[in-house]
């Protein structure tokens, strides 16, 4: 706007400006008849965190191995920073891993661990001392530059890990689950650590996982993964509130599923007959009139109130409360629709129950409703 | 106190059966020292004793008795014990350089053997643990196979190939490779065949179990840090790899050291080791003393660099 184009913060948002720093395209793997990855396309810019989310054998582990070099490719390219990777070997790569086992050398101090990738690439001495230093200090480990990682807990070992990958400053960080290995507790705290520190970096950042709550946590732009395909690229708001596939939905969150057939669509309005009740959509998505199709709702943005009248019209329907769990801070109420569907509604416990009667119990007779702008429709 | 004692404790039987609690309890709480006392109590019996006797013996004259050496211990009449130590046995040993030459001789071939145990054992244990899950127990089986058969009748096999009208002499007269059969038996070489042939699954066995221990995405994560294959082999494999290495050129050098069966079979008169200067000391001279006293002296030989290498690793280990 103010004259001269600048580079944007976002390049992933804004693609059209930027050079991506990774390509991939066309990727293929197959082991025997198995196809791991299957003729998959994805752009990475510069800063990005990057998560890879998929299932065990989605394929994930092995696209991150194939951009450190440990894989060969059955089909399509790598490009690096405008390098095509097919001729160079791992250890010539501008990449760096951190491995789910996290890999420490055994034999080695925490500070020669650090050292050894600087070693390699024949950094001078007391160049090597400042960079490890740096770095130990980045991961707050200062103090156990001498010991041994046997002799380290988990989330220490995590972070050396982390530095002796990072302390290269690679073009490119690669990271295999990076957390599965740390308790629960730990692993909250970390995903926030590890995000600041990309902050810090500036390095681009792929992280594979199976956690979706990592993944939504860290990423800037995540994929989701099934049988070595992509199933949506996006942010984590694009993901979860706007799935493309059933999968996705399912995957991401949990979500109620309606199967329609749509009745109207216009440029700012799609309606949606169900078994249960007409769907209102307020926003355009070019589907055909008449065709089948799944409709989605998350469970917390469904209201639930106590009625006994009977209720009509789009986005709205009759149930009774069929079971409830207590978690707390929301409850989950499983309500039984006319043709016996359960849909599950969460809502927050803003107060406590003052009596017995405001609260929705057992057997309670219920209307169910949600907001046109909610409704998530699938198109596969 | 006493008496809420005397009172918990069971009317009818109020001695026995806290003392069988007791022994009891005492085996349960004790089950390791005891576990570990057998091993030992069978090794003090079996090891230690003769061990001894033998260096007894070596302290002793030879004599014309049975068994052929002076006592250690007399009683005289009066009742007046008399000891008698002689170290001629050593001096003996030290002063002939027939005995000296066997000693190093020996040691030459066993460390020579060792080293080409491991030269061809490492690269055979790093296959077989990069081996497929099919290909894996086939190999290790293909190892321990030669055990199914007896020792010496895998040396009298090698005589048979080795000899100058056997197999590979003929083999290679018929291919018109050589005009006269090479002389291999009764050499150095046959029993550095011998050696390293037997000798070989000591090696690779060890080996084997300390690489299989080994996380391989540690090579990974050396290529991925910019590291060679040479290079990572050098820093990361091999330093992983050296407690493997280590026993295995043990169980390896110490039996090969003292082994008298290859070199009296396939080294014939030609090769001296210490073993085979033992057995003639033994049995042909039946000079027990002297023959105790190369024992004792090769017990030493080999004892020393063990203790010397655990000495310094025990160091390294307190270093880091």
């Amino acid at each position: 706007m103010t004259g001269a184009p600048t580079v944007s913060d976002t390049p992933w948002l804004d693609q059209d400006g930027q050079k991506p720093l990774v390509q991939i395209k066309g990727v293929t793997k197959k082991y025997g008849d198995v196809t791991a990855v299957d003729n998959v396309d994805l752009d990475i810019y510069q800063g990005e965190l990057f998560c890879l989310l998929g299932g065990s054998g989605c394929g994930k582990s092995t696209l991150l191995r194939m951009l450190a070099g440990f894989e060969s490719l059955n089909g399509g390219s790598i490009t690096i920073d405008g390098m095509d990777m097919a001729d160079v070997p791992a250890y010539e790569r501008p990449t760096n891993m951190m491995f789910q086992s996290y890999a420490l050398f055994p034999h080695m101090s925490v500070e020669k661990n650090i050292a050894f990738g600087l070693q390699q690439d024949r950094v001078p001495k007391n160049d090597i001392v400042d960079r490890v230093h740096d770095i130990l200090t980045l991961v707050e480990l200062q103090d156990f530059k001498k010991r041994k990682p046997q002799q380290l807990s988990g989330g220490q070992r995590q972070r050396v890990a982390l530095a002796r990958a990072l302390v290269k400053q690679p073009k490119l960080l690669l990271l295999d689950e990076p957390l599965a290995a740390l308790d629960k507790k730990l692993r909250k705290q970390t995903q926030f650590e590890l995000a600041n520190i990309q902050e810090k970096v500036g390095v681009t950042f792929i992280v594979v996982t199976h956690d979706q709550e990592e993944a939504m946590t860290l990423s800037s732009r995540m994929a989701v993964m099934d049988a070595g395909r992509f199933q949506q690229i996006g942010t984590p708001t694009e993901i979860y509130e706007f799935p493309d596939s059933r999968f996705v939905a399912d995957f991401i969150g949990s979500a109620n599923f309606f199967e329609g057939r749509v009745t109207e669509d216009s440029s700012d309005h799609v309606r949606v007959q169900t078994d249960v009740a007409e769907v209102y959509i307020d926003h355009g998505q070019s589907v055909l009139v008449g065709s089948k199709i799944w409709v989605a709702l998350r469970p917390e943005k469904i209201q639930i109130v106590k009625t006994d009248e009977p209720v009509s019209g789009p986005n709205t329907v009759n149930g009774v409360v069929d079971d409830i769990g207590y978690l707390g801070e929301t409850s989950i109420y499983k309500v039984a629709l006319p043709n016996g569907q359960i849909v599950d509604v969460t809502a927050p416990n803003q107060s406590r129950p003052t009596s017995e009667t405001q609260r929705i119990t057992w057997e309670d007779k219920v209307a169910i409703s949600w907001e046109p702008s909610s409704v998530m429709l699938l198109n596969s | 106190m006493s008496d809420a004692a005397a009172q918990t404790a069971p009317a009818a039987t109020p001695e026995t059966k806290p003392l069988m609690q007791r022994i009891r309890r005492k085996l349960q709480n004790n089950w390791r020292s005891i576990v570990v006392m057998v091993p030992f109590a069978w090794l003090l019996i079996f090891f230690l004793a003769p061990f001894f006797i033998v260096a007894k013996i070596s302290l002793a004259e030879l004599a014309i008795a049975s068994p052929p050496f002076t006592k250690m211990i007399e009683w005289a009449d009066s009742g007046i014990m008399t000891i008698r130590i002689v170290f001629d046995n050593f001096t003996y040993i030290f002063e002939d350089d027939l005995y000296l030459n066997t000693y190093l001789n020996s040691l030459k071939i066993s460390t020579t053997s060792t080293f080409l145990c491991l030269l061809f054992g490492y690269p055979i244990a790093y296959a077989i643990v990069r081996s497929g899950p099919v290909a894996k127990p086939v190999l290790l089986f293909l190892i321990i196979l030669p055990f199914w058969t007896s020792f010496l009748l895998r040396v009298y096999a090698w005589m048979g190939l080795l000899a100058d009208q056997g197999t590979i002499n003929n083999l290679l007269i018929s291919l018109g490779l050589i005009d006269e059969p090479i002389r291999m038996l009764y050499t150095e070489f046959a029993v550095y065949v011998g050696i390293v042939y037997t000798y070989m699954p000591f090696m690779i066995l060890p080996l084997y179990a300390n690489m299989e221990k080994l996380d391989g995405s540690l090579n990974e994560a050396a290529a991925d840090l910019g590291s060679r294959p040479t290079n990572t082999f050098f820093k990361v494999t091999l330093p992983l790899t050296l407690p493997g290495i280590i026993a295995g050129c043990l169980l390896v050098f110490i039996p090969a050291t003292g082994e008298y069966v290859i070199p009296d079979l396939l080294g014939g008169g030609n090769v001296n080791m210490i073993g085979r200067v033992l057995y003639n000391e033994f049995s042909r001279n039946s000079d027990w003393p002297v023959a105790a006293a190369v024992a004792i002296v090769l017990l030493f030989l080999l004892v020393l660099p063990i203790m010397v290498f655990q000495y310094f690793q025990g160091k390294a280990s307190e270093a880091s």
